[in-house]
């Protein structure tokens, strides 16, 4: 049997783990971090996925994806308001978000499937073999459009995609290992862009999901971006610069306000200082924990309404609930856990790294459907009611939220008129009354045979799997026969699609780890040579001749050294560069320090 | 545009839970409860299987609660998805079938309200749908409150302050009136429950243990028709009155 690796495909960082033989364990890359931002960069000399393509994203901002879960499975409408916070351009097709870089277009599943492409190679450089079969975690909150197109994502990674699981109970399978804990548990998970809560009941090593509720358009980017808005309007009072006019300097802004937001975490203060493009200056600024959690308190409290319902839909009181297990990174801030701690009156559990748990569980549950662990077993709910439209844009419930999958249920279609031919279906999922409420899923046309009205009799399955997507079958009674039905989702990709883009997936050479380091090492080269131009133009009149001269030479040198196909050779490149500059970067940090000073007196003189 | 199907066939249990009593990849007697004494494989559930009769239970109201939970672990232990990932298609196809089966059956029957509307429907010789009829002897002063509650939906906060508190306070006497109500019909469902499984069990030709059967039946299907009338009212009571309430429905029956 193939090995199965567990993938947690994460809004700003994914991981990947496997079923050691003492238990699940997160694969490090060759810099040692087991975290790969989910970040992507499309430069002129190929892709970055992770690590290089974060330090890419404030030199090339619209060419540099990141926060791509936050579009899957979505059309643009439902992102309008958070649009000013990407600096890359949106389109739609058929349902689907397009992501603009240079000439040509990516859907989020193709994007997703980079980073995919990204760990499994990791885990393959690890293991020694080739990866094809995974476990991919989703929010437990996302619907069926949202799973599909992480399906989507898998294959066109080249990933057999053996199940996708929610990311709260993925982490309840690892707590449960590690403690074999039993009775009611309440899984908290406040990831990057999304949150769940998930109340479980554990017994004898079952692990039944009782309710779910979330948001999956709540998470620690919402957090930053409070912050990021309050630094916006500061560095326009005090500097008059706006940051939004800029790409650059909003994806450094966001970074900053993410650093900061983390030291938070650990320190009672944290100071935010970087300069601003242009020589306009240097923004810094104190910030306080409380200054922040003033800032995200409402947040906070759009978390508990789901725990709430949750619990009712489990038909719990906090007080019956055993334990509470924090997930995500975001759970970190100390203004959750006081406000979970106090929701359930008990101290959350947070002994596995918090980032590191859902891979984890994942790879725990690749255990399980690779049939090495007989002892655990999952049930989990599907997270959304499932209905079809009705008479009066009404939608009629098939399939209640928090229902255990697998599970189906069927409905008897018949003619209203002589020698009607077809019915048209709606599928829908939500919790609201009318149509236009809730998210519609698909459409598609049941046949039916040509006979006087109310004759025909064709029944439809609706069946959502183990991995909480729909599957329609139908078939007519009288005949027996069952008929196929072809699906068109609202929101996502077409089958043809999907192939067109595990073709293109394979135009992207870098296959394997080498190729990899000479992308990464040609980009940096690149923005080497780009800043040293600048810093030339500048310096001119500062340095002698001769340095001007062996600059130009070390640029030419690492030029050379670029079109090789050797990655040592091109780093040997940029460190040549960064000693001939070394002399002219500290005569230009002098003249801006004097700038600035100057420019200092100067406003406290017009002040 | 469509019309529900969700019932079962009436009848009596069936004493073989399997499709078929021959194994459907090895051709075998079946000789095992599940799997194919031969080949080891599993076998497709019956569609005509009864809940009851699916989770090992008799065809009583009151259950085993823990009976019942530890058969569905133990079945879905037998045939959840998870464990036949590595399976051919064939069996994984049964698998997802059986479990779909299995987590209906388990759901219907632990929720009371959904189980004895199911055995209403197993029992009941013709399938009827239990209809929500509103109580006879609260047929006025529902018409009433259905007005109070017309009236203060379309008073917007803001004008006649006056009008709109004092119309809600009264529909919040009156949420409060029918949840009591709504309960005294679930202690006389129980009470229900109790004679049904009192009954003898049904022997052929006997019509007196028939008709009996019947009464109690009907009984129950009066009460739930009235409690899932009261139900809908006291959810829309809530809705309108407490605007941080849960937009939409319950997930519970
Ligand atoms: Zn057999």
């Amino acid at each position: 049997m193939a090995l199965i690796v567990g993938i947690d495909l994460g809004t700003t960082n994914s991981l990947v783990a496997y079923m050691a033989g003492d238990g699940p364990q997160v694969i490090s890359g060759t810099r040692g971090q087991a975290k790969v931002p989910s970040i992507v960069g499309l430069t002129d000399n190929g892709l970055l996925v992770g690590d290089p393509a974060k330090e890419y994203l404030v030199r090339d901002p619209s060419r540099t994806i990141y926060s791509v879960k936050r579009f899957m499975g979505k059309a643009i409408a439902d992102v309008a308001e958070e649009l000013k916070y990407f600096p890359y351009a949106l389109q739609e097709k058929g349902g689907v978000i397009r992501i603009q870089v240079g000439e040509k277009t990516y859907s989020p599943p193709q994007i997703s499937a980079m980073i995919l492409k990204e760990l499994k190679l990791r885990a393959e450089a690890h293991l020694g073999e080739e990866i094809t079969k995974a476990v991919i975690t989703v929010p437990a909150y996302f619907n069926d459009s949202q799973r599909q197109a992480t399906k989507d994502a898998g294959l066109i990674a080249g990933l057999e995609v053996l199940r996708i699981i929610n990311e709260p109970t993925a982490a309840s399978l690892a707590y449960g290992l590690q403690q074999n804990t039993q009775g009611c548990v309440a899984v908290y998970d406040l990831g990057g862009g999304t949150f769940d809560i998930s109340i479980l009941k554990l017994k004898d090593g079952i692990f039944e999901v009782l309710a779910t509720n979330g948001n999956t358009h709540l998470g620690g980017d919402d957090f930053d971006r409070r912050l990021v808005d309050e630094v916006i309007r500061d560095i326009d009072t005090r500097h008059g610069v706006k940051v939004e006019d800029s790409p650059e300097l909003m994806q450094m802004v966001r970074l900053e306000a993410e650093k900061t937001k983390i030291r938070l975490s650990d320190e009672p203060q944290a100071l935010m200082v970087f300069s601003l493009p242009d020589g306009k200056g240097t923004y810094e600024r104190t910030w306080s924990r409380d200054e922040f959690e003033a800032l995200v308190l409402d947040l906070v409290e759009h978390t508990m309404t789901p725990c709430r319902r949750a619990l009712s839909d489990a038909g719990l009181e906090t007080g019956q609930i055993d334990e509470v297990v924090l997930v995500g990174g975001s759970t970190r801030m100390p203004v959750i856990r006081s406000r979970v701690q106090e929701l359930f009156g008990k101290t959350p559990h947070c002994d596995l790294n918090p980032d590191e748990v859902v891979a984890l569980g994942a790879a725990v549950q690749a255990g399980i459907l690779a049939g090495e662990n007989k002892d655990m077993l999952l049930l989990d709910v599907t997270p959304l009611s499932l209905g079809i439209e009705t008479m009066g844009n009404v939608v009629s419930i098939l399939i209640r939220r928090n229902t255990t999958i697998p599970t189906s249920a069927k409905e008897m279609f018949t003619t209203y008129v002589d020698g009607q031919t077809g019915v048209d279906i709606h599928v829908l999922q939500g919790e609201r009354e009318l149509v236009k409420d809730n998210r519609s899923l698909a459409r598609f046309q049941l046949k039916l045979p040509p006979l006087p009205a109310a004759v025909p009799r064709v029944e439809v399955t609706f069946l959502i799997d183990a991995n909480g997507i729909l599957n329609v079958t139908a078939s007519d009674i009288r005949t027996g026969e069952s008929q196929s039905v072809q699906v068109k989702p609202s929101y996502g990709l077409t089958d043809d699609e999907v192939e067109t883009m595990i073709r293109e997936s394979f135009q992207f050479a870098a296959e394997d780890i080498k190729a990899r380091q000479v992308i990464e090492a040609r980009t940096e080269a690149d923005a080497i040579i780009m800043a040293t131009e600048k810093a030339l133009q500048r310096g001119t009149d500062l340095i002698p001749a001769e340095e001007i001269e062996s600059i130009h030479h070390a640029i030419e040198a690492l030029r050379v050294a670029k079109a090789q196909e050797d990655h040592r050779q091109i780093r040997a490149g940029i460190a040549d560069m960064e000693k001939v500059t070394h002399h002219l970067a500290e005569v230009l940090m002098d003249a801006t320090l004097k700038e600035a000073l100057e420019s200092k007196k100067l406003s406290e003189v017009t002040d | 545009m469509s019309e529900h199907t969700h019932q079962p066939e009436s009848g009596r249990a069936r004493e073989l839970p399997m499709a078929r009593s021959m194994c459907w990849h090895c051709q075998s007697e079946m000789t095992g409860e599940y799997f194919c004494g031969r080949c080891v494989k599993v076998q497709p559930l019956s569609k005509e299987l009864d809940y009851f009769t699916c989770l090992n239970l008799p065809r009583k109201l009151n259950l085993d609660e823990q009976a019942l939970e530890e058969t569905f672990y133990a079945l879905s232990r037998s045939f959840h998805p998870d464990y036949y990932a590595t399976k051919d298609e064939g069996e994984k196809a049964i698998s997802l079938g059986n479990t779909a089966l299995l987590n209906t059956a388990y759901r219907t029957l632990k929720d009371p309200v959904q189980r004895a509307e199911y055995l209403i429907r197993l029992e009941a010789g013709s399938a009827k749908d239990i209809r929500n009829s509103p109580p006879a002897d609260l047929f006025d002063e529902i018409l009433e409150l259905q007005e109070d509650l017309d009236e203060f939906r379309s008073l917007s906060a803001g004008e006649s302050d006056e009008r709109r508190q004092e119309l809600l306070e009264k529909l919040q006497a009156d949420r409060r009136t029918l949840e009591a109500r709504k309960a005294q019909m679930e202690d006389r469902l129980r009470e229900q429950f109790s004679r049904w499984d009192a009954l003898p069990t049904e022997a052929e030709g006997e019509a007196t243990v028939r008709s009996q059967k019947d009464a109690v039946l009907a009984g129950m299907q009066e009460i739930l028709s009235n409690r899932t009338y009261v139900k809908n009212i006291v959810n829309d009571l809530v809705a309108a009155t407490s605007p941080t309430a849960e937009p939409g429905r319950s997930a519970w029956h």
